[in-house]
């Protein structure tokens, strides 16, 4: 920005720049052309307060299984288990719950163990076996969704009323999964950018070799985020199960949690390659595909022009950074 | 290690040995006995040609998958284009069996043009292939909806269904022969000559490999990416066509055949990320993926079970895989 800057480093200046203001740039895209849409369909009225609550509301659960999914993607993992994840979460809580409010603490306690758990086997099948992340996770996810259909194959169980807070609470004028997904946002930013496990996940992405060969834990720094990936998912299935009231083996798989959270992360400035983005990144794609939707609403857009769309915008948005860089991608 | 390899060259050591025999030989031999076993009358023709005549689409569509495998990538778009073609080919034959030939060419036309896409965006507008390609997965599923309204309707010619459908009878020897293991050996034979026999798939591996290597040493690496993509739609067209035979006209007929098709080229040993892959060894994962199908339906357990075993299947093949690897440094 500064001349000074110029005169230190003039050959980095405008490829980091770019990159760090991607994101951003997108997102204010995506919101100039929603409020231009509003205006020009003279549909002023979804121009206010609630209805930005209402298109920021609408992709919680995507939103928080994004988080877990970017630290997974900045040790350069990938993890395709989350919406099975998601699903098996939901039935477990609502099934354990069963409409008693007495239950909630343990049914909680009993989805955190299932995500500690699914997060350990992923990070040590990748670390330990050495498979491919997208294999391992593929695997995890096919053993996940085969036991959960073996069980359940309908709505089971319910969510007490007191849990439903989770979803439609208000916190003062705010919905409190808004809140909650803005607070784990902050953490995993927090998380990220100012501890040694933080800077850890962005050396392994780097350059695995290189963090190994400077001292770091590599495979518990992976098996770490991968912990964190489905801790998150188990956070966005709790979400759910509160949302619907109830919780279905399919509703992970329904809402594609599994591959929208790694686009929702790409678009958000990520590499696949690993060790470069962030969260910041990651929420401004959460409410980028948030405000897609809206859009798509506010002209009226038929929905399957809609779906056509969206893979389109979801290969432009990847697009705009990436055809800058000059690496030979595969 | 250099050192050693310096002073006794391996190749002398190995020259004597029996080559080494890829184990998914192995595997898809014992699942075929232990099928017999549970089911005597798969020895007969009809038993086991209805098994390849099932298995043909997934082998063709392996070996396909195995060319952007091979080269560095994915092709997750591989099941949406199969329910395009069987839809599209629908719609614009309408019921009039003299329209399959030019249909059949429509097909091809837009295989090649998706593959074409596919590549371009790779190559130039450097979006890593899982993405570029989950893009296109979303757009052409929109694409079916959008040309069939939702509903697809009717059903295919009969002389569209011939080469998926038909077996001719009173063939000496095997007494029936199915039109679609005939479309598979063909298939299958040229893209075997493809990637072993040509320069082009010495190209395809050394791009997998090391792509900066391959480019310096002259390869033309986005000419030969796009071939890549280019292959692997054209073989989801052909599968299609199958497919159209013996399933039915519906918009989820190609769900989930990409990933099976990724899992059947891991399976015959292909390296995720590049460089290592061989095309009758995917044909046999994708026969090997058949199999245990079958075997599992054969044992009455239901759907879920399958599921499960397949993640299991998945994780061990490839861990094996590694651990084999780092035994022998190969």
């Amino acid at each position: 920005m500064t001349s000074a800057t110029v005169e230190q480093v003039p050959e980095r200046r405008p490829k980091f720049r770019f990159d760090r203001w991607a994101p951003a740039l997108l997102l204010l895209t995506a919101i100039l052309i929603y409020v231009v849409a509003c205006l020009t369909t003279v549909q002023t009225q979804y121009l206010n307060w609630n209805n930005l609550l209402a298109v920021a509301g609408r992709s919680i659960a995507l939103g928080i299984t994004a988080i877990g999914q970017t630290f997974v993607i900045l040790v350069a993992s990938i993890d395709l288990s989350v919406a099975s994840l998601i699903s098996a979460t939901a039935v477990l809580a609502s099934v354990v719950m069963n409409g008693d409010p007495v239950m909630m603490v343990p049914a909680i306690g009993a989805t955190l163990v299932l995500g500690v758990v699914v997060g350990l086997i992923n990070g040590l099948i990748i670390t330990r076996l050495d498979v491919n992340p997208l294999i391992a996770t593929l695997g995890m996810s096919l053993i996940i969704q085969g036991c959960l259909s073996a069980f359940v194959s309908n709505f089971a169980g319910s969510v007490p009323r007191e849990f439903q807070f989770f979803a439609y609470g208000d916190v003062g004028g705010v919905p409190f999964a808004i809140l909650f997904f803005l607070a784990l946002a902050i953490v995993g930013f927090l998380v990220l950018s100012f501890t040694r496990f933080g800077s850890n996940v962005y050396a392994v992405g780097g350059n695995r070799d290189a963090a190994r060969f400077a001292g770091i834990s590599t495979s518990k720094v992976i098996v770490i985020a991968h912990v964190i990936c489905s801790l998150c998912a188990t956070l966005a299935g709790l979400y759910l199960a509160s949302r619907l009231r109830s919780g279905a083996p399919w509703i992970g798989a329904n809402g594609v949690y599994d591959l929208e959270s790694i686009a929702v992360v790409v678009i958000g400035g990520t590499i696949l390659a690993g060790g470069r983005g962030g969260i910041g990144g990651t929420v401004a794609g959460v409410m980028i595909f948030s405000l897609i939707d809206s859009i798509f609403n506010v002209l009226g857009v038929d929905a399957f022009v809609k779906q056509v769309l969206r893979g389109m915008i979801i290969v432009a948005a990847v697009a705009f950074y990436a055809v800058r860089s000059k690496r030979i991608v595969a | 290690m250099t050192d050693q390899t310096l002073a006794t060259p391996a190749k002398p050591a190995r020259a004597g040995r029996l080559p080494r025999i890829n184990p998914v030989y192995f595997i898809l031999a014992a699942l075929i006995v232990a099928i017999i076993l549970n089911n005597p009358a798969f020895m007969e023709p009809t038993g086991y040609m209805n098994f390849l005549k099932r298995a043909a689409p997934l082998a063709i569509l392996a070996a396909g998958q195995l060319y952007v495998i091979v080269s560095g990538g994915f092709d997750l778009s591989v099941g949406s284009l199969i329910t395009l073609v069987v839809v599209g080919s629908s719609m614009l034959s309408n019921n009039d069996p003299d329209a399959t030939w030019w249909v059949i060419v429509v097909m091809f036309t837009i295989g090649l043009a998706v593959g074409i896409v596919n590549g371009l965006i790779v190559c130039f507008l450097k979006v890593p292939s899982l993405i570029a390609t989950l893009g296109m997965m979303i757009t052409l599923n929109g694409f079916a909806f959008m040309w069939s309204g939702g509903a697809p309707r009717g059903y295919l010619p009969d002389s569209f269904r011939y080469f998926g459908r038909v077996n001719i009878m009173d063939v000496p020897l095997i007494r029936m022969l199915p039109v679609a293991l005939i479309v598979l050996v063909i298939v299958g034979g040229v893209l075997y000559w493809l990637m072993h026999r040509t320069n082009l798939g010495r190209m395809i591996h050394a791009i997998g490999d090391n792509p900066r290597a391959a480019q310096l040493a002259g390869v033309p690496v986005n000419r030969v990416r796009i071939t890549a993509f280019v292959v692997s739609s054209l073989s989801a067209v052909i599968a299609g066509i199958l497919l159209g035979g013996f399933a039915g006209v519906s918009t989820d007929v190609g769900t989930g055949y990409e990933l099976q098709a990724i899992t059947a080229a891991v399976l015959g040993g292909a390296q995720l990320l590049g460089g290592r892959g061989s095309v009758p060894a995917a044909i046999a994962g994708a026969l090997t993926l058949m199999a245990i199908f079958t075997l599992l339906n054969f044992l009455g357990l239901p759907q879920p079970i399958r599921q499960v075993v397949q993640g299991l299947i998945l994780i061990t093949a490839v861990a094996l895989a590694m651990y084999r690897r780092g035994r022998t440094g190969q």
